[in-house]
């Protein structure tokens, strides 16, 4: 309900909501106009061909681009925290979470999740892979896990708002610095950050993990193959955590005095 | 001499604004290092397949990386300047009362915005820089001049920022709503400004054109003039060519814009 007001409100400014979602959509096509520009002057990046990063960057556009969609508007919680507004929030019987998720929803946003499938399309017409069950199968898993594991990194984000209101930027480095990381293949980055984007911040589960499995390529930490099924779970438990993060912040909010 | 008091005293009163903000600066220069670290692995293995693309080697392409990190915010390339605040000001009606005010409004906000880009050259630019410069291998030039000829290209950038975003804000006396514009300018920036590639490694008759916008003053050539690819003059030349043009539509718009338009609010 809270979205639908906030479509209804957008649409009250036609014209700059078809400039917002055309601008969604080109801001992150220029994303790949960008990657396609470094393609125009070499035949492969870290040993990945142009379809094949194309591959990742659809993957991790879309999964990312649903968790924006979704709850992209988290950022807006410091504000709340700070001028003291959440309490009408926290007054209304509907869960904190959702109505947060859903101030100023977005459909604008719709924008970078066309761009993605367009991406992605294109990767999958254009790449060479041996399609089995069990790659195919992977191919919405991985997706969706991917939403929810960005939904969670957004949810943590939220959560720390909390304590720095300020500081809401700090999550867009692992949020938008997240998608931008796994738009790339694995095999650019030093060793430390891979491990740290597959054990510590789980983003390698989003794409860089199945995707290896897909295209058959090694990923670059030598992993068991069967870890590549593991994102589902992964995404799971990135939820929990997110959501035991979201509830120690709310526990701790202190509403502004005046 | 009163109104460059009083410009001057904007200018600071805009420094002192964005510097009260220490914890949003902090957060600010945490992802700035994040984003530069992600583009220099990809400039790295880029360069590595094919070296001197665009005419720099591997070390000044990595400068250029951490440069772009260090100008981001200081020229609102990722938005985040001045022009959120007047396009608010400009829907709610607020505006009227600036337009009251014994100062001009081109110049008040121009102003204000060098007050903040200069806070968030030295808040926010300097440190990721710093961390990129001692962590990477980069391309820095040891003689003062250089330095000196380089933070001057930075001022012009800053203007012809400023010239471009002051344009996009007074698109909202027609359409009211102005982030629709706002986002298109933001993204249209980020792209021809070279933020995402250097515009030199751009390939045939795209990269003529880019190199020729006013975007390609803003990092492209301060970077140039530091990485001592370019003249200085001939680069302030082209800068300030620019800006001269954009403030000079900047202030057509402005008086096509408070001639015709009815300022909302009661």
């Amino acid at each position: 309900m809270v979205a639908a007001m906030w479509i209804r409100s957008t649409m009250a400014y036609r014209a700059s909501f078809v400039l917002t979602t055309f601008g969604n959509f080109a801001a992150t096509g220029l994303d790949f106009v960008a990657i396609m520009l470094m393609f125009s002057r070499v035949d492969a990046l870290g040993g990945y061909a142009l379809p094949e990063v194309a591959f990742l960057y659809g993957l991790s556009s879309v999964s990312f681009g649903l968790a924006d969609l979704a709850i992209g508007s988290m950022d807006r919680l410091g504000h709340r925290v700070r001028d003291g507004t959440l309490d009408t929030l926290l007054v209304r019987p509907a869960p904190v979470l959702a109505q947060v998720a859903a101030d100023r929803f977005g459909l604008r946003r719709l924008g970078r999740v066309t761009q993605g499938v367009l991406v992605l399309g294109y990767a999958l017409v254009t790449v060479d892979i041996d399609w089995t069950a069990a790659r195919l199968l992977l191919m919405p898993v991985m997706l969706l896990s991917g939403a929810v594991i960005f939904c969670a990194v957004f949810v943590a984000g939220a959560a720390f708002q909390f304590v720095a209101q300020d500081a809401a930027e700090v999550s867009n480095a692992f949020t938008y610095g997240g998608t931008t990381l796994l738009q790339y293949p694995p095999t650019l980055f030093a060793r430390e950050l891979v491990r740290g984007v597959t054990f510590v911040l789980p983003l390698a589960f989003v794409n860089w993990l199945p995707a290896a499995y897909v295209l058959g390529r090694p990923y670059p930490l030598r992993l068991p193959a069967w870890m590549a099924f593991t994102p589902p779970l992964v995404a799971v438990v990135c939820a929990a955590a997110a959501g035991t993060a979201w509830r120690a912040g709310l526990r701790s909010y202190r509403s502004t005095g005046s | 001499m009163g109104s460059g008091r009083l410009y001057a005293a904007v200018t600071a009163g805009g420094f002192r604004r964005y510097a009260t903000y220490r914890a949003a600066t902090a957060a600010g220069v945490f992802t700035n290092t994040v984003f530069g670290l992600i583009l220099v692995y990809v400039y790295l293995a880029l360069w590595d397949e094919r070296p001197h693309l665009g005419g720099y080697d591997q070390a000044q392409a990595v400068t250029y990386v951490w440069l772009g990190q260090a100008f981001l915010s200081t020229l609102a390339l990722g938005g985040g300047g001045v022009e959120g605040e007047l396009m608010e000001r400009i829907r709610s009606g607020d505006i009227a009362v600036d337009l009251y005010r014994p100062a001009d409004l081109q110049a008040w906000w121009l102003a204000a915005d060098m007050g903040r880009a200069l806070f968030q050259l030295l808040g926010r630019g300097v440190v990721p820089f710093a961390f990129g410069a001692l962590v990477f291998p980069v391309a820095l030039p040891g003689d003062v001049l250089t330095w000196v000829a380089f933070l001057v290209a930075v001022v012009l950038a800053m203007v012809v920022s400023f010239g471009i975003r002051f344009l996009v804000a007074l698109s909202a006396f027609w359409l009211m709503d102005g982030t629709g514009a706002a986002q298109a300018a933001w993204f249209l920036g980020y792209f021809c400004s070279g933020m995402l590639l250097p515009l030199n490694a751009f390939p045939g008759a795209l990269g003529e054109v880019v190199r020729a916008l006013p975007w390609s003053s803003m990092l492209q050539a301060p970077a140039d003039v530091l990485l001592g690819e370019a003249g200085a003059l001939p680069t302030y030349a082209f800068q300030a060519g620019w800006a001269v043009v954009l403030l000079a539509a900047g202030r057509l718009v402005q008086t096509a814009a408070t001639r015709r338009v009815v300022v909302q609010g009661g």
